[in-house]
């Protein structure tokens, strides 16, 4: 393998990670908050590419616009299920929510079923994204670029929220002790709509980035990205948004280069995640940058 | 100003208040003693809006407040420093404090506060950018404290602040406790170490089992030979 290549890999590692990053960290903050897997935030992420296809192709909006609106309605759509899905559980046994987060996982995915066909459809992509530009030897699409930058700045605005604003102080307590959290005056059921918004739209931005990477959408299309930054998450330490984007990358990375290096293996890689959780789950699992239990007071 | 009648409490099948009937006036300190178990966090508990299953009636300024939402109870001038003071160990000294003011949104009275609290403990000045968790027990106790005080309340609410505190700085915190009320804000405690809280407090309850069995100024009580031979250690 020459440099070129090996560059060339690297930025698709960078590509598929940043999306993984994306979703890892919508589930680890609502992990976070409400020690609750969100299950259903794969299909936040689907529905986020629907909705920039039907932006695109139904009000013909152009891409910036279609992007920005299925963001903030996927963030809606977040605070929606939180609504009617878990906050009426949130004085019930854990395990109930979690099952309540399977079964809006499946609705969703047969809404979409119903509502958008199970027939793929292909996405439309901006010019701009598809001519390959050179950099000495290595060809890189602008896409390849776009994915990476575009996600470490939604982070940086995240890392604003969570720990410059009010907001994010109360998220950053909630998570912590809830009920002294009621005791300070935080509006806790506010904030956790937020949180469910922000993990949202993240998911959906990740979603229509990766519709713009494989062109294909399907109503199953968040089963398997879903599962894989859930492992991200748990990997990198759930309820730790470092961890998440830690482990994101990490698993962008391992997929990438592995079939990069070893490409009789191609044919496993949806498996490397799956590996790579029973690993951590026998080594350490609270995950990298997983609270210790002791730590909790 | 702050009125309980009849307060029934239940935590799953246990009935942990009994029908309990208190008054806190404005400007005092009263106290609430009994041994481990009496339902003394209870009450607090409730009063704060933390407890959903419960009878009775509480009212603050004339208004029912017993089925009002935590958030909207810190708003009306009611705070709770919790047993365990609670402080967010990962949450600097600031941090803590400024969640302590959550509830508030005008910023230039909340940074006015915030060195109001740093004036009554220096300590905390110094230590505002450290975590909470790397405090001393003392310390958390006087963040604890500082942050209830963050919300602007006109009731603050002790639950054991002493509780697990060194000797010598059991002392202390019954010395804030006097400070917090000369600075005109009304106290309800709740305390296991009754013989100190009852030399603080102006008017005292004791709690046994659900039920209030005795109640009177402080100084009376602390002679009481019931309460000496109960609490006081004879």
């Amino acid at each position: 393998m020459n440099a070129a290549m090996f560059i060339q890999h690297f930025l698709n590692s960078l590509t598929l990670g940043s999306l993984y990053a994306l979703i890892a960290i919508g589930y680890t903050m609502v992990y976070g908050i409400l020690r609750l897997i969100n299950f259903a935030h794969g299909e936040i992420f689907m529905l986020g590419a629907y909705f920039v296809f039907w932006g695109l192709t139904l009000v013909h909006l152009p891409w910036p616009v279609a992007m920005v609106l299925s963001i903030l309605v996927t963030a809606g759509l977040g605070m929606l299920v939180d609504q009617i899905a878990y906050r009426p559980l949130r004085d019930a046994p854990r395990i109930s929510a979690l099952i309540s987060a399977i079964g809006v996982s499946f609705f969703l995915q047969n809404v979409a079923i119903v509502f958008f066909q199970a027939i793929p459809r292909e996405v439309y992509r901006p010019e701009w994204l598809e001519n390959p530009i050179l950099m000495g030897d290595v060809r890189v699409l602008p896409l390849t670029l776009f994915v990476p930058l575009l996600s470490f700045f939604l982070m940086m605005g995240l890392v604003y929220i969570v720990y410059r604003t009010k907001t994010g102080l109360g998220m950053r307590a909630i998570s912590r002790d809830l009920e002294t959290s009621y005791l300070m005056g935080v509006p806790v059921n506010r904030v956790i709509a937020i949180t469910f918004g922000i993990g949202s739209a993240l998911a959906a931005a990740s979603g229509i980035m990766w519709a713009l990477r494989y062109p294909q959408l399907q109503p199953i299309m968040g089963v398997v990205p879903g599962f894989k930054a859930f492992i991200a998450a748990v990997f990198g330490g759930i309820g730790s948004i470092q961890g998440a984007v830690i482990g994101g990358l990490v698993l962008g990375f391992i997929e990438i280069m592995t079939v990069a290096f070893f490409p009789e293996l191609a044919g496993y890689r949806d498996a490397f995640a799956f590996i790579l959780l029973i690993l951590i789950l026998l080594v350490k699992p609270t995950g990298l940058l997983g609270a210790k239990p002791e730590d909790k007071v | 100003m702050l009125k309980v009648e009849d307060l029934h409490v239940y935590y799953g099948g246990i009935h942990a208040l009994k029908g309990i009937s208190l008054e806190v006036p404005k400007g005092a300190i009263v106290t609430l003693i009994g041994a481990n178990g009496a339902g003394k966090s209870s009450a607090l508990r409730a009063i704060a809006g933390l407890v959903k299953n419960k009878k009775g009636s509480i009212s603050y300024k004339g208004k029912d407040i017993s089925h009002t939402q935590p958030v909207e109870i810190v708003k009306s001038g009611i705070v709770m420093s919790p047993e365990g003071r609670r402080i967010f160990p990962h949450l600097s000294v600031m941090e803590n404090l400024h969640l302590g003011a959550y509830s508030r949104s005008d910023k230039d009275g909340v940074e006015k506060d915030i060195k109001w609290v740093f004036e009554l403990f220096p300590r905390l000045r110094e230590r505002q950018e450290q975590k909470g968790g790397t405090l001393s027990g003392g310390e958390q106790q006087m963040l604890s404290v500082g942050r209830a005080l963050m919300s602007q309340p006109d009731v603050i609410m002790l639950d054991e602040p002493s509780l697990g505190l060194a000797p010598l700085l059991v002392k202390d915190v019954f010395e804030i406790i006097r400070e917090v009320n000369r600075q005109g804000k009304t106290v309800l405690l709740v305390e296991q170490n009754a013989f100190a809280a009852l030399k603080a407090a102006h008017y005292a309850y004791v709690l046994e089992t659900g039920i209030i069995t005795l109640s009177g100024k402080g100084e009376e009580l602390l002679a009481d030979d019931r309460v000496r031979k109960a609490y006081l250690g004879g």
